[in-house]
């Protein structure tokens, strides 16, 4: 049944269905020995139907309805299978062993009330299950527990055996599912997003590390992502899914540098770590647009301290003397890696939170220490537009009721008046009108990013707090964002201030840039100069870890 | 520029909106076998309820004196008389109706008085700390020690006692309003609402209050059944509806003085208090799964 002897998988005509209605059309490939492949697609393009199917776990109502899903026979135990067919005895003896998984959230996937150590443990004996009759040695598992944790990077294994997961940090998290992952010396090893949840320094340290425990011992990596950068620095062939198809499958020089297929040209021209390497051509109109005014908005010294919970008098500083000002009609990004302090910036400026010392001025002036009317006119100036257009939509309110709350907050205008300030909107973010009726969960991310953007439009305010407003959308979509976003800057001279952790992003939208770590600015400058002559060691260190970097040349 | 076209089927999708999809609501009702017993079951007791004037074959009260103690299946007394002669079947009818009318008043009562209450804790933390506390001590007390003593204190009557369990249930009430309180106003648009300079106010009654809806219409349904077996309770003690009027307690109340002479007396109010809670409770169980977002099968799994 397998057609080449040195394919470890063969997915032949593949289809699996819901319900009724398939998902994977008949998807067809193959891998080889020590490959490692990416499959590269955006939300609900199947990818990780595939490896469900792979795995013969699909969730709910998935049944696999047509093809084989051959496995290579083992080098040293286990034969030939086809996992479409395989009875869920011959399947256990398979997962865990011969295929193993790690899984994409790093913050779900270890029992949190389950010491590290033991859960380590559980894969070494499961893994052995079957193979030999006799009862595992307990002190034996617990050493090879240890060498494993200590192979996947964790410093100290044998203390940090006994710890439990919320002790460790999500990057040392995914190490330890690494850990779990290898138990079984399996063969193939399917790595489905393992560092999405991740900030880009960790997520490259992980990766270096996957990459080189797979290559020392052969193992075939079948790796999943959204990234196509990321999967063309870490695999030796892509295939690109869109829509439960396989659109075109290729070595990563010929899907970046010369794709045959409209969708993956489509793709590879929007996703950002890609384009800040390969053609640095700004989306905005370049700094020369900067006129001589001041600032709109001016951060100085800003300090935030939150006080410790339980500790009395202990304070942790979020935001250490920040200063900044962003100039009209410019974009300025926040940029860092989670707990750098940046949404806490951010928050400030939105008065949301208090300032322990320091100012953020808009025109001059601090929203935390006006009151009534003045407020009222700042806040006008000022508007957020959130990272989870999930979350920052009410979802008991229609489209329309949505956009003109701040209308009506702000008493401005009358019924008709207001219907059609919100059609304007809607054209603005070039949503159909007929989206009004309609509510939140209607839409689909994009289409609510767009909605959030046209709520915040709402008052006219003249400086728009973009909290990683496109960090949540798939790469074709986040790029029509960033475009829809550019161009209302151009129509009308609105100021961004753009907090993000994908340095990828910065380049393609703001002319500014600060970079923040741990609460301190490390590194201030326009965007030419932070990328091309970075000073700050950490900011290298952020720029080295953009994915998709070895295709700068 | 090139816009995402309106997905058809995105509707369908995980369904992450309380209170949004009416329909959803409804067919996820529907599909669920439980909540469909629960619901014929709560249209059958209600209709009976309402009905019984129309239903009942003599008035609750009319006393027959040549025939006490009638069987089950007699002829004119479907199910039997109790010790005066007093038609079963037409007690029961009224009965209901006095147990449904408790129950909904102090349900009213809890849900009018607890939810404020509750938004007001879960938002403000000086009245957090004076509400959460006075609720602390209430909860320290069992439910029915507090409606037995409200009761006793203000004197059996019909709107006593549901003043009585109504007081009684509103801690519980604040609590869930206040839990969903503190969830909602942690939520992005909470946050998108305060950079409008909406009032709290404006917050309370336009955003959390719609989204805690659900919850409460679950916690109405899961006080209902609570409160129809304290009414029971309190008739059966003598605290809450006085004789001769017909209510589910009373007729047990009564039935067990001559429990071993006609035990039906006392079966048939007692298989009424179980259905209305089973209605209540499978049907405030079905209407919590088809609320929960969470619960619903993801169609589009990718």
């Amino acid at each position: 049944m397998l057609q080449d002897a040195e394919n470890i998988l063969e997915v032949e005509d593949l289809e699996v269905a819901f319900g009724g209605t398939p998902v994977l059309h008949r998807i067809s490939f193959a891998m080889r020995r020590g490959e490692r492949v990416a499959i590269v697609g955006q939300s609900g393009s199947g990818k990780s139907t595939a490896i469900g199917a792979i795995l013969r776990l699909l969730p709910g109502s998935g049944r696999i309805t047509h093809g084989s899903i051959v496995l290579g026979a083992g080098r040293t135990r286990g034969d030939v299978e086809d996992l479409a067919a395989a009875s869920e005895p011959v399947l256990r003896r398979i997962r865990g062993q011969r295929v193993a998984l790690v899984p994409q959230d790093p913050m779900s996937n270890l029992n949190p009330a389950m010491k590290i150590g033991p859960q380590v443990a559980d894969a070494i004996v499961a893994s052995r299950r079957g193979t030999d009759g006799g009862r595992p040695d307990r002190a034996e598992v617990r050493q090879r527990a240890i060498a494993l944790l200590s192979e996947a990077g964790i410093p100290d294994a044998e203390r940090r055996y006994g710890q439990y997961p919320h002790e460790f940090s999500g990057g040392m998290r995914q190490r330890v599912l690494i850990a779990i992952a290898l138990a079984g010396e399996p063969e193939l090893l399917i790595a489905d997003e393992p560092t999405s949840a991740l900030d880009v320094t960790v997520q490259r340290q992980i990766l270096n590390h996957l990459q080189s425990l797979v290559d020392a011992r052969g193992t075939s990596l079948l790796f999943i992502t959204h990234d196509l950068g990321l999967a063309a620095d870490r695999t030796d062939r892509i295939i690109v899914m869109s829509e439960g198809r396989i659109v075109e499958v290729g070595t990563p020089r010929q899907i970046l540098l010369n794709p045959q297929e409209e969708y993956t040209q489509r793709l590879v021209a929007a996703a950002p770590s890609v384009a800040a390497v390969l053609d640095a051509e700004p989306l905005t109109p370049p700094a020369a647009a900067k006129d001589a005014t001041s600032p709109i908005l001016v951060v100085e010294n800003l300090v935030k301290e939150f006080a410790l919970r339980g500790r009395r008098g202990s304070t942790v500083r979020a935001v250490n003397d920040v200063s900044f000002a962003v100039e009209r009609g410019t974009t300025t990004a926040v940029v860092g890696e989670s707990g750098s302090g940046k949404t806490t910036v951010a928050r400030i400026i939105l008065g949301l939170e208090t300032a322990s010392s320091g100012r953020a001025l808009i025109d001059g002036e601090s929203l935390t220490t006006t009151r009534g009317a003045q407020r009222r006119a700042l806040r006008r100036k000022v508007q957020p537009v959130f990272q989870d257009p999930y979350g920052s939509l009410d979802p008991t309110y229609s489209i329309e009721r949505l956009i003109d709350e701040p209308l009506r907050i702000f008493g401005v205008g009358d019924r008709p008046g207001r219907r059609e300030r919100v059609g304007e909107l809607l054209d603005q973010v070039a949503l159909p009108r007929a989206v009004a009726q309609r509510r939140p969960n209607e839409l689909s991310g994009g289409q609510r990013q767009r909605v959030a953007i046209a709520r915040a439009l709402a008052l006219e305010p003249e400086l728009l707090i973009c909290d990683e407003a496109v960090s949540a959308l798939d790469v074709l979509v986040q790029d029509q964002i960033l475009g829809l976003l550019a161009d209302l800057q151009d129509r009308l001279g609105l100021t961004y201030l753009f907090i993000t952790h994908d340095l990828s992003v910065v380049r393609q939208i703001a002319s500014d840039v600060v970079v923040m770590k741990s609460g301190d600015v490390v590194e201030t400058g326009s965007v030419d100069d932070v990328f091309n002559r970075p000073h700050a060691e950490y900011t290298k260190e952020l720029l080295g870890a953009i994915p998709g970097a070895t295709f700068a040349a | 520029m090139a816009v995402e076209t309106l997905p058809p089927g995105v509707a369908a999708g995980a369904g992450e909106g309380l209170g949004s999809g009416r329909g959803r609501i409804l067919s996820s009702l529907r599909s669920n076998p439980l909540g469909i017993t629960g619901g014929i079951m709560l249209v059958v007791v209600v209709l009976a309820a309402v009905l019984a004037p129309v239903l009942a074959p003599y008035p609750p009260t009319e006393v027959h004196f040549d025939t006490p103690f009638q069987r089950p299946l007699t002829e004119g007394f479907l199910l039997g008389t109790d010790d005066l002669g007093r038609d079963i079947l037409s007690r029961l009818l009224f009965g209901i109706q006095t147990s449904l009318q408790v129950g909904v008043l102090s349900v009213l009562l809890a849900v009018v008085v607890g939810t404020p209450l509750g938004l007001l804790a879960g938002y403000s933390r000086g009245f957090d700390a004076v509400i959460s506390r006075l609720t602390d001590v209430t909860l320290a007390f069992p439910f029915l020690i507090i409606a037995v003593g409200l009761a006793a204190i203000s004197g059996p009557s019909l709107g006593n006692a549901a003043i009585a369990l109504g007081i009684a249930q509103i801690p519980t009430m604040i609590r869930v309003v206040r839990g969903e309180t503190l969830r909602i106003k942690e939520s992005d648009f909470v946050l998108g609402a305060r950079t409008m300079d909406a009032s709290p106010t404006w917050i309370m009654l336009r955003h959390v209050l719609p989204n805690a809806t659900s919850a409460i219409i679950v916690q109405a349904t899961v006080i209902m059944p609570v409160a129809v077996i304290g009414e029971a309770l309190l008739s059966f003690l003598g605290l809450g509806i006085q004789p001769p009027t017909p209510s589910l307690g009373i007729m047990l109340s009564d039935a067990q003085q001559y429990i071993f002479r006609a035990p039906s007396a006392a079966i048939f109010p007692g298989i009424a208090i179980a259905l209305i809670c089973l209605a209540f409770n499978l049907f405030g169980d079905a209407l919590r799964d088809a609320f929960d977002p969470t619960n619903t099968p993801r169609k589009g799994h990718r």
